[in-house]
Protein backbone atom coordinates (compact mmCIF):
# COMPACT_ATOMS: atom_id res chain seq x y z
CA UNK A 1 0.00 0.00 0.00
CA UNK A 2 1.43 3.54 -0.91
CA UNK A 3 1.64 6.04 1.60
CA UNK A 4 -0.62 8.35 0.75
CA UNK A 5 -4.30 7.95 -0.21
CA UNK A 6 -4.35 9.58 -4.17
CA UNK A 7 -1.78 8.53 -6.40
CA UNK A 8 -2.07 10.31 -10.08
CA UNK A 9 -0.79 6.55 -11.67
CA UNK A 10 -4.17 5.73 -9.95
CA UNK A 11 -6.25 7.44 -12.52
CA UNK A 12 -4.43 4.80 -15.22
CA UNK A 13 -5.91 1.97 -13.00
CA UNK A 14 -9.82 3.46 -12.99
CA UNK A 15 -10.62 0.70 -15.93
CA UNK A 16 -9.47 -2.51 -13.24
CA UNK A 17 -12.90 -1.69 -11.09
CA UNK A 18 -14.19 -3.79 -13.88
CA UNK A 19 -12.13 -6.74 -12.36
CA UNK A 20 -13.95 -7.34 -8.96
CA UNK A 21 -17.47 -6.19 -10.99
CA UNK A 22 -17.43 -6.98 -14.79
CA UNK A 23 -21.04 -6.80 -15.15
CA UNK A 24 -21.78 -3.54 -13.04
CA UNK A 25 -18.52 -2.05 -13.99
CA UNK A 26 -19.08 -2.36 -17.51
CA UNK A 27 -22.36 -1.01 -17.22
CA UNK A 28 -20.68 2.19 -15.56
CA UNK A 29 -18.60 2.57 -18.25
CA UNK A 30 -20.87 2.22 -21.20
CA UNK A 31 -23.17 4.80 -19.85
CA UNK A 32 -20.97 6.99 -18.69
CA UNK A 33 -18.65 6.94 -21.98
CA UNK A 34 -22.83 7.59 -23.76
CA UNK A 35 -22.98 10.61 -21.24
CA UNK A 36 -20.18 12.45 -22.56
CA UNK A 37 -21.00 12.11 -26.76
CA UNK A 38 -22.12 14.78 -28.93
CA UNK A 39 -25.78 14.97 -28.16
CA UNK A 40 -27.43 18.09 -27.89
CA UNK A 41 -25.05 19.87 -25.82
CA UNK A 42 -21.84 19.59 -27.66
CA UNK A 43 -18.41 17.41 -26.22
CA UNK A 44 -16.63 20.61 -25.38
CA UNK A 45 -20.03 22.06 -23.11
CA UNK A 46 -19.97 18.94 -21.38
CA UNK A 47 -16.41 18.67 -20.39
CA UNK A 48 -16.83 22.63 -19.19
CA UNK A 49 -19.59 21.25 -17.00
CA UNK A 50 -17.42 18.15 -16.38
CA UNK A 51 -14.52 20.20 -14.90
CA UNK A 52 -17.13 22.57 -12.59
CA UNK A 53 -18.43 19.37 -11.29
CA UNK A 54 -15.03 18.12 -10.50
CA UNK A 55 -14.03 21.07 -8.57
CA UNK A 56 -17.12 20.86 -6.56
CA UNK A 57 -16.77 17.03 -5.78
CA UNK A 58 -13.09 17.87 -5.04
CA UNK A 59 -12.12 14.82 -6.82
CA UNK A 60 -8.79 15.20 -8.01
CA UNK A 61 -8.50 12.36 -10.59
CA UNK A 62 -11.54 14.38 -12.22
CA UNK A 63 -10.01 17.69 -12.19
CA UNK A 64 -6.72 15.94 -13.55
CA UNK A 65 -8.39 14.55 -16.22
CA UNK A 66 -10.89 17.04 -17.39
CA UNK A 67 -8.42 19.74 -17.66
CA UNK A 68 -6.54 17.59 -20.07
CA UNK A 69 -9.70 17.07 -21.66
CA UNK A 70 -10.66 20.83 -21.89
CA UNK A 71 -7.01 21.72 -23.13
CA UNK A 72 -7.36 18.74 -26.00
CA UNK A 73 -10.84 20.11 -27.07
CA UNK A 74 -9.11 23.61 -26.77
CA UNK A 75 -10.79 25.50 -24.43
CA UNK A 76 -8.55 28.22 -23.09
CA UNK A 77 -7.47 28.69 -19.36
CA UNK A 78 -10.09 31.79 -18.52
CA UNK A 79 -13.27 29.81 -20.13
CA UNK A 80 -11.78 27.04 -17.67
CA UNK A 81 -11.27 29.27 -14.73
CA UNK A 82 -15.24 30.63 -15.57
CA UNK A 83 -16.39 27.06 -15.41
CA UNK A 84 -14.98 26.55 -12.07
CA UNK A 85 -16.15 30.30 -10.41
CA UNK A 86 -19.85 28.63 -11.96
CA UNK A 87 -19.40 25.75 -9.87
CA UNK A 88 -17.75 27.86 -6.89
CA UNK A 89 -20.88 30.16 -6.87
CA UNK A 90 -23.60 27.46 -6.86
CA UNK A 91 -21.15 25.52 -4.08
CA UNK A 92 -20.96 28.88 -1.63
CA UNK A 93 -24.60 30.01 -2.77
CA UNK A 94 -25.65 26.87 -1.90
CA UNK A 95 -24.67 27.11 1.57
CA UNK A 96 -25.39 30.73 2.32
CA UNK A 97 -28.84 29.94 1.14
CA UNK A 98 -29.35 27.71 4.51
CA UNK A 99 -28.54 30.97 5.99
CA UNK A 100 -32.39 31.34 5.67
CA UNK A 101 -33.38 28.50 7.74
CA UNK A 102 -31.29 29.72 10.22
CA UNK A 103 -33.08 32.97 10.22
CA UNK A 104 -36.34 31.17 10.41
CA UNK A 105 -34.96 29.22 12.96
CA UNK A 106 -33.94 31.74 15.18
CA UNK A 107 -37.15 33.86 13.95
CA UNK A 108 -38.91 30.77 15.53
CA UNK A 109 -37.30 31.05 18.69
CA UNK A 110 -36.74 34.20 19.69
CA UNK A 111 -39.39 36.10 21.20
CA UNK B 1 5.18 26.45 -17.78
CA UNK B 2 8.78 27.78 -19.38
CA UNK B 3 10.43 30.67 -20.80
CA UNK B 4 10.26 30.98 -24.54
CA UNK B 5 13.61 30.09 -25.91
CA UNK B 6 15.22 32.05 -28.43
CA UNK B 7 18.14 28.98 -29.84
CA UNK B 8 17.74 25.53 -30.93
CA UNK B 9 19.04 23.01 -29.42
CA UNK B 10 21.89 22.77 -31.29
CA UNK B 11 22.93 26.36 -30.85
CA UNK B 12 22.62 25.45 -26.86
CA UNK B 13 24.98 22.17 -27.17
CA UNK B 14 21.90 20.76 -25.43
CA UNK B 15 22.44 16.69 -25.23
CA UNK B 16 18.97 16.31 -27.50
CA UNK B 17 20.61 17.83 -30.10
CA UNK B 18 22.00 14.63 -30.67
CA UNK B 19 19.37 12.05 -31.81
CA UNK B 20 21.33 9.10 -30.68
CA UNK B 21 20.52 10.25 -26.82
CA UNK B 22 17.09 10.97 -27.72
CA UNK B 23 16.69 7.16 -29.53
CA UNK B 24 18.29 6.10 -25.90
CA UNK B 25 15.35 8.23 -24.05
CA UNK B 26 12.92 7.18 -26.66
CA UNK B 27 14.25 2.88 -26.16
CA UNK B 28 15.12 3.03 -22.18
CA UNK B 29 13.10 3.54 -18.93
CA UNK B 30 9.25 2.70 -18.97
CA UNK B 31 9.85 0.88 -22.24
CA UNK B 32 13.17 -0.93 -21.30
CA UNK B 33 11.56 -1.79 -17.90
CA UNK B 34 8.55 -3.60 -20.04
CA UNK B 35 6.23 -0.68 -17.67
CA UNK B 36 4.81 0.08 -21.41
CA UNK B 37 5.34 -2.15 -24.51
CA UNK B 38 6.74 -1.01 -27.09
CA UNK B 39 6.09 0.18 -30.47
CA UNK B 40 7.51 -2.89 -32.47
CA UNK B 41 5.47 -5.19 -30.14
CA UNK B 42 2.07 -3.72 -30.00
CA UNK B 43 1.82 -3.56 -33.61
CA UNK B 44 2.59 -7.15 -33.45
CA UNK B 45 -0.32 -7.88 -31.99
CA UNK B 46 -2.61 -7.41 -34.65
CA UNK B 47 0.53 -8.71 -37.27
CA UNK B 48 1.70 -5.37 -38.65
CA UNK B 49 5.29 -5.80 -37.60
CA UNK B 50 7.57 -5.24 -39.62
CA UNK B 51 5.79 -2.24 -40.85
CA UNK B 52 5.93 -1.99 -45.04
CA UNK B 53 5.16 0.84 -46.95
CA UNK B 54 1.99 0.30 -49.40
CA UNK B 55 1.85 2.71 -52.65
CA UNK B 56 4.40 5.75 -53.12
CA UNK B 57 2.11 9.32 -52.81
CA UNK B 58 4.07 11.93 -51.48
CA UNK B 59 7.43 12.96 -51.52
CA UNK B 60 8.33 15.04 -48.91
CA UNK B 61 11.80 17.32 -49.23
CA UNK B 62 13.04 19.46 -46.42
CA UNK B 63 14.81 22.42 -48.20
CA UNK B 64 16.48 23.53 -44.89
CA UNK B 65 16.19 23.51 -41.12
CA UNK B 66 16.61 27.52 -41.11
CA UNK B 67 13.79 29.20 -39.57
CA UNK B 68 12.70 32.38 -38.44
CA UNK B 69 11.13 31.30 -35.52
CA UNK B 70 12.12 29.10 -33.29
CA UNK B 71 8.54 27.47 -31.78
CA UNK B 72 9.04 25.19 -28.55
CA UNK B 73 7.31 22.28 -30.07
CA UNK B 74 9.44 22.23 -33.11
CA UNK B 75 10.54 18.19 -34.16
CA UNK B 76 12.64 20.01 -36.87
CA UNK B 77 14.94 22.40 -34.14
CA UNK B 78 14.23 24.90 -36.71
CA UNK B 79 15.31 27.94 -35.97
CA UNK B 80 17.26 31.44 -37.78
CA UNK B 81 20.43 29.73 -36.13
CA UNK B 82 20.57 26.50 -38.40
CA UNK B 83 23.08 26.52 -41.53
CA UNK B 84 21.56 23.21 -42.92
CA UNK B 85 20.50 24.10 -46.02
CA UNK B 86 19.68 22.88 -49.70
CA UNK B 87 21.67 23.43 -52.23
CA UNK B 88 21.06 24.14 -55.75
CA UNK B 89 22.83 20.92 -57.33
CA UNK B 90 20.33 18.93 -54.59
CA UNK B 91 17.59 20.37 -55.76
CA UNK B 92 18.27 19.81 -59.38
CA UNK B 93 19.08 16.18 -58.40
CA UNK B 94 15.66 16.11 -56.64
CA UNK B 95 13.54 17.93 -59.80
CA UNK B 96 15.13 15.07 -62.09
CA UNK B 97 13.21 12.51 -59.07
CA UNK B 98 10.27 14.98 -59.34
CA UNK B 99 9.81 14.30 -62.73
CA UNK B 100 9.95 10.84 -62.59
CA UNK B 101 8.33 9.89 -59.57
CA UNK B 102 4.75 7.97 -59.33
CA UNK B 103 3.95 9.91 -56.49
CA UNK B 104 0.85 12.46 -56.92
CA UNK B 105 2.34 14.90 -54.11
CA UNK B 106 4.98 17.15 -53.90
CA UNK B 107 5.05 18.49 -49.94
CA UNK B 108 8.15 21.35 -49.50
CA UNK B 109 9.15 21.48 -45.99
CA UNK B 110 11.88 23.11 -43.77
CA UNK B 111 12.40 25.07 -41.50
CA UNK B 112 10.79 27.98 -43.31
CA UNK B 113 11.09 26.34 -46.91
CA UNK B 114 11.28 30.07 -48.02
CA UNK B 115 14.11 30.88 -46.38
CA UNK B 116 16.21 28.57 -48.80
CA UNK B 117 18.21 31.10 -50.95
CA UNK B 118 16.92 28.75 -54.10
CA UNK B 119 13.23 28.26 -52.92
CA UNK B 120 11.29 30.77 -55.81
CA UNK B 121 13.65 28.73 -58.82
CA UNK B 122 12.92 25.64 -57.38
CA UNK B 123 9.12 26.52 -56.83
CA UNK B 124 8.84 27.41 -60.48
CA UNK B 125 10.85 24.37 -61.48
CA UNK B 126 8.97 21.69 -59.88
CA UNK B 127 5.84 22.99 -60.41
CA UNK B 128 6.23 22.09 -64.36
CA UNK B 129 6.72 18.33 -63.28
CA UNK B 130 3.39 17.08 -63.36
CA UNK B 131 2.27 16.75 -59.76
CA UNK B 132 -1.45 16.53 -59.17
CA UNK B 133 -1.24 18.59 -55.80
CA UNK B 134 1.84 20.92 -54.89
CA UNK B 135 2.31 21.66 -50.94
CA UNK B 136 4.46 24.18 -49.26
CA UNK B 137 4.24 24.10 -46.07
CA UNK B 138 4.74 28.01 -45.07
CA UNK B 139 4.92 28.99 -41.10
CA UNK B 140 2.83 32.29 -42.07
CA UNK B 141 4.99 34.63 -39.84
CA UNK B 142 7.43 34.07 -42.67
CA UNK B 143 5.39 36.33 -45.02
CA UNK B 144 5.80 38.98 -42.83
CA UNK B 145 9.13 38.46 -41.23
CA UNK B 146 11.10 40.87 -43.88
CA UNK B 147 9.80 43.00 -47.29
CA UNK B 148 11.54 40.04 -49.52
CA UNK B 149 8.61 37.74 -48.22
CA UNK B 150 5.60 39.99 -48.86
CA UNK B 151 4.60 38.66 -52.02
CA UNK B 152 4.36 35.29 -51.19
CA UNK B 153 1.09 35.02 -51.51
CA UNK B 154 1.15 36.14 -55.13
CA UNK B 155 3.80 34.00 -55.79
CA UNK B 156 2.40 30.97 -54.55
CA UNK B 157 -0.86 31.76 -56.91
CA UNK B 158 1.07 32.10 -59.93
CA UNK B 159 2.37 28.51 -59.28
CA UNK B 160 -0.59 26.96 -58.25
CA UNK B 161 0.71 26.23 -54.63
CA UNK B 162 -1.06 24.40 -52.38
CA UNK B 163 -0.18 26.28 -48.95
CA UNK B 164 -0.61 24.37 -45.37
CA UNK B 165 0.47 26.79 -42.76
CA UNK B 166 0.66 26.00 -38.71
CA UNK B 167 -2.03 28.05 -36.38
CA UNK B 168 -1.88 27.07 -32.97
CA UNK B 169 -4.79 28.57 -31.34
CA UNK B 170 -7.70 31.00 -32.60
CA UNK B 171 -6.51 33.00 -29.35
CA UNK B 172 -3.08 35.42 -29.43
CA UNK B 173 -2.50 33.92 -26.21
CA UNK B 174 -2.38 30.32 -26.78
CA UNK B 175 -0.32 31.02 -30.42
CA UNK B 176 2.19 33.62 -28.80
CA UNK B 177 2.76 31.37 -25.82
CA UNK B 178 4.00 28.18 -28.08
CA UNK B 179 5.61 30.28 -31.19
CA UNK B 180 6.91 33.48 -29.59
CA UNK B 181 5.78 37.18 -29.03
CA UNK B 182 4.04 38.64 -31.69
CA UNK B 183 3.43 35.47 -33.67
CA UNK B 184 -0.35 35.46 -33.62
CA UNK B 185 -1.01 39.01 -35.24
CA UNK B 186 1.70 38.33 -37.88
CA UNK B 187 0.18 34.98 -38.86
CA UNK B 188 -3.53 37.07 -38.75
CA UNK B 189 -2.25 39.37 -41.03
CA UNK B 190 -0.72 36.71 -43.41
CA UNK B 191 -3.84 34.89 -43.52
CA UNK B 192 -5.49 37.58 -45.04
CA UNK B 193 -3.11 38.58 -47.04
CA UNK B 194 -3.57 34.69 -48.28
CA UNK B 195 -7.34 35.61 -48.71
CA UNK B 196 -7.40 38.71 -50.08
CA UNK B 197 -5.17 36.96 -53.21
CA UNK B 198 -8.11 33.92 -53.31
CA UNK B 199 -6.64 31.23 -50.76
CA UNK B 200 -8.98 29.45 -48.58
CA UNK B 201 -12.25 31.07 -50.39
CA UNK B 202 -14.91 28.27 -50.51
CA UNK B 203 -14.99 26.88 -53.83
CA UNK B 204 -11.39 28.29 -54.58
CA UNK B 205 -8.75 25.84 -56.32
CA UNK B 206 -6.19 27.81 -54.11
CA UNK B 207 -6.39 25.65 -51.43
CA UNK B 208 -5.25 27.15 -47.77
CA UNK B 209 -5.07 24.26 -45.09
CA UNK B 210 -3.83 25.34 -41.65
CA UNK B 211 -2.37 22.60 -39.04
CA UNK B 212 -3.17 22.66 -35.25
CA UNK B 213 -0.82 21.01 -32.54
CA UNK B 214 -1.40 20.95 -29.26
CA UNK B 215 0.34 23.48 -27.08
CA UNK B 216 1.52 21.11 -24.32
CA UNK B 217 1.64 17.48 -22.93
CA UNK B 218 -2.00 16.74 -24.00
CA UNK B 219 -3.08 15.29 -27.37
CA UNK B 220 -5.23 17.03 -30.22
CA UNK B 221 -8.84 16.85 -30.08
CA UNK B 222 -11.34 15.52 -32.52
CA UNK B 223 -10.21 17.25 -35.97
CA UNK B 224 -13.64 18.08 -37.06
CA UNK B 225 -14.85 20.08 -33.71
CA UNK B 226 -11.35 21.98 -33.66
CA UNK B 227 -12.13 22.80 -37.27
CA UNK B 228 -15.67 24.20 -36.78
CA UNK B 229 -13.93 26.08 -33.47
CA UNK B 230 -11.26 27.64 -35.21
CA UNK B 231 -13.45 28.41 -38.53
CA UNK B 232 -16.02 30.48 -36.55
CA UNK B 233 -13.22 32.28 -34.43
CA UNK B 234 -11.69 33.50 -37.37
CA UNK B 235 -14.09 34.47 -39.21
CA UNK B 236 -16.20 36.00 -36.35
CA UNK B 237 -12.73 37.75 -34.85
CA UNK B 238 -10.87 38.93 -38.39
CA UNK B 239 -13.14 38.14 -41.65
CA UNK B 240 -10.46 34.64 -42.50
CA UNK B 241 -11.42 31.67 -44.24
CA UNK B 242 -9.66 27.92 -44.77
CA UNK B 243 -10.58 24.83 -46.14
CA UNK B 244 -9.28 22.21 -43.84
CA UNK B 245 -7.68 22.00 -40.56
CA UNK B 246 -5.22 19.30 -39.89
CA UNK B 247 -5.21 18.36 -36.54
CA UNK B 248 -1.36 16.48 -35.35
CA UNK B 249 -0.10 15.14 -32.19
CA UNK B 250 3.17 16.47 -31.28
CA UNK B 251 6.02 13.35 -31.34
CA UNK B 252 8.08 12.94 -28.42
CA UNK B 253 11.59 13.94 -29.96
CA UNK B 254 13.77 16.71 -30.43
CA UNK B 255 12.30 20.29 -28.99
CA UNK B 256 8.91 18.80 -27.42
CA UNK B 257 10.95 15.94 -26.23
CA UNK B 258 13.45 18.72 -24.50
CA UNK B 259 10.28 20.27 -23.13
CA UNK B 260 7.95 16.79 -22.03
CA UNK B 261 11.68 15.83 -20.09
CA UNK B 262 12.08 19.68 -18.60
CA UNK B 263 8.43 19.98 -17.40
CA UNK B 264 8.41 16.18 -15.71
CA UNK B 265 5.70 15.22 -18.08
CA UNK B 266 7.60 12.40 -20.38
CA UNK B 267 6.39 9.78 -18.83
CA UNK B 268 2.37 10.66 -18.37
CA UNK B 269 2.60 11.74 -22.37
CA UNK B 270 4.17 8.38 -23.35
CA UNK B 271 1.51 6.83 -21.14
CA UNK B 272 -1.04 9.15 -22.99
CA UNK B 273 0.05 7.77 -26.55
CA UNK B 274 0.03 4.28 -25.43
CA UNK B 275 -3.36 4.46 -24.19
CA UNK B 276 -4.91 5.98 -27.05
CA UNK B 277 -2.80 3.52 -28.97
CA UNK B 278 -5.36 2.57 -32.09
CA UNK B 279 -4.50 -0.58 -34.16
CA UNK B 280 -6.53 1.12 -36.94
CA UNK B 281 -4.52 3.84 -37.49
CA UNK B 282 -1.15 1.52 -37.85
CA UNK B 283 -2.38 1.09 -41.78
CA UNK B 284 -2.22 4.47 -42.94
CA UNK B 285 0.61 5.97 -41.21
CA UNK B 286 3.04 8.48 -42.60
CA UNK B 287 5.60 6.07 -43.69
CA UNK B 288 3.15 4.26 -45.64
CA UNK B 289 3.07 6.13 -48.77
CA UNK B 290 5.56 9.00 -48.36
CA UNK B 291 9.21 9.34 -48.80
CA UNK B 292 10.95 11.69 -47.17
CA UNK B 293 14.07 13.60 -48.16
CA UNK B 294 16.23 15.79 -46.04
CA UNK B 295 18.56 18.84 -47.20
CA UNK B 296 21.68 16.62 -48.07
CA UNK B 297 19.79 14.34 -50.14
CA UNK B 298 19.51 11.27 -47.71
CA UNK B 299 16.41 9.66 -47.47
CA UNK B 300 14.09 8.80 -44.46
CA UNK B 301 10.57 7.12 -44.05
CA UNK B 302 9.20 10.48 -42.61
CA UNK B 303 10.54 13.46 -41.51
CA UNK B 304 10.75 12.87 -37.83
CA UNK B 305 12.98 9.21 -38.60
CA UNK B 306 14.88 12.39 -40.54
CA UNK B 307 15.38 14.22 -37.38
CA UNK B 308 16.23 11.03 -35.61
CA UNK B 309 18.68 10.35 -37.80
CA UNK B 310 17.39 7.27 -38.73
CA UNK B 311 17.75 6.23 -42.67
CA UNK B 312 16.12 4.29 -44.57
CA UNK B 313 16.72 0.52 -44.11
CA UNK B 314 17.52 0.19 -48.13
CA UNK B 315 20.18 -0.27 -50.06
CA UNK B 316 19.16 2.95 -51.59
CA UNK B 317 19.57 5.06 -49.10
CA UNK B 318 20.70 8.83 -51.06
CA UNK B 319 19.17 10.10 -54.14
CA UNK B 320 22.20 9.68 -55.90
CA UNK B 321 20.98 5.79 -56.05
CA UNK B 322 17.13 7.01 -56.22
CA UNK B 323 14.72 4.01 -57.12
CA UNK B 324 11.48 3.86 -56.19
CA UNK B 325 11.05 -0.05 -56.44
CA UNK B 326 13.95 -0.84 -54.62
CA UNK B 327 12.98 1.64 -51.64
CA UNK B 328 9.54 0.57 -51.75
CA UNK B 329 10.88 -2.83 -50.90
CA UNK B 330 11.57 -2.14 -47.14
CA UNK B 331 10.74 -2.21 -43.47
CA UNK B 332 10.40 1.07 -41.97
CA UNK B 333 12.17 2.06 -38.94
CA UNK B 334 9.98 2.62 -36.18
CA UNK B 335 10.88 3.40 -32.55
CA UNK B 336 8.56 4.71 -29.44
CA UNK B 337 8.03 8.36 -31.45
CA UNK B 338 5.63 6.15 -33.58
CA UNK B 339 3.07 6.11 -30.94
CA UNK B 340 2.66 10.01 -31.73
CA UNK B 341 0.89 8.84 -35.37
CA UNK B 342 -1.06 5.89 -34.01
CA UNK B 343 -2.71 7.67 -30.92
CA UNK B 344 -6.43 8.35 -30.99
CA UNK B 345 -7.49 9.12 -34.80
CA UNK B 346 -4.07 9.07 -35.69
CA UNK B 347 -1.50 11.97 -37.06
CA UNK B 348 0.04 12.58 -40.10
CA UNK B 349 1.12 15.60 -42.22
CA UNK B 350 -2.34 15.73 -43.56
CA UNK B 351 -3.56 15.35 -39.87
CA UNK B 352 -6.18 12.27 -38.95
CA UNK B 353 -5.63 9.24 -40.40
CA UNK B 354 -9.09 7.00 -39.90
CA UNK B 355 -12.33 7.79 -40.57
S1 LIG C 1 7.75 27.48 -37.71
FE1 LIG C 1 7.79 25.28 -37.97
S2 LIG C 1 9.88 24.80 -38.57
FE2 LIG C 1 9.89 26.88 -37.75
S3 LIG C 1 10.47 26.60 -35.58
FE3 LIG C 1 8.22 26.65 -35.72
S4 LIG C 1 7.62 24.47 -35.88
FE4 LIG C 1 9.81 24.61 -36.36
S1 LIG D 1 7.09 8.33 -36.85
FE1 LIG D 1 7.53 8.02 -39.02
S2 LIG D 1 8.14 5.89 -39.10
FE2 LIG D 1 7.06 6.13 -37.20
S3 LIG D 1 4.93 5.60 -37.69
FE3 LIG D 1 5.16 7.82 -37.86
S4 LIG D 1 5.55 8.15 -40.01
FE4 LIG D 1 5.98 6.00 -39.60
Amino acid sequence: MANNYYDPADLRKFGNITQWSEELGNKFFDYYGKVFEEGALTAREKSLIALAVSHTEQCPYCIDAYTKDALQRGVTKEQMMEAVHVGAAIKSGATLVHGTMMMNKVNKLEM
Amino acid sequence: MTKLKQQSLHKRENQLANPNRQLEILNGGIFENGELPTFAKIITQTNQFPLRPKKLEILQINVGYMCNQVCEHCHVDAGPDRKEIMTWETMQKCLEIIKNTGAHTLDLTGGAPEMNPNFRRFVEKASQAGVKDFIVRSNLTIIRANKKYHDLPQFFKKYNVHVVSSMPHWTRGKTDKQRGEGVFDMSITALQQLNAVGYGMPGSTLKLDLVYNPNGAYLPGDQASMEKEFKSALKADFNIKFHNLFAITNLPISRFLDYLIASENYEDYMYQLVEAYNPKAVKNVMCSNTISISWDGYLYDCDFNQMLGLKVASKVTHINQYNESILNNRDIVISQHCYGCTAGAGSSCQGEVTT
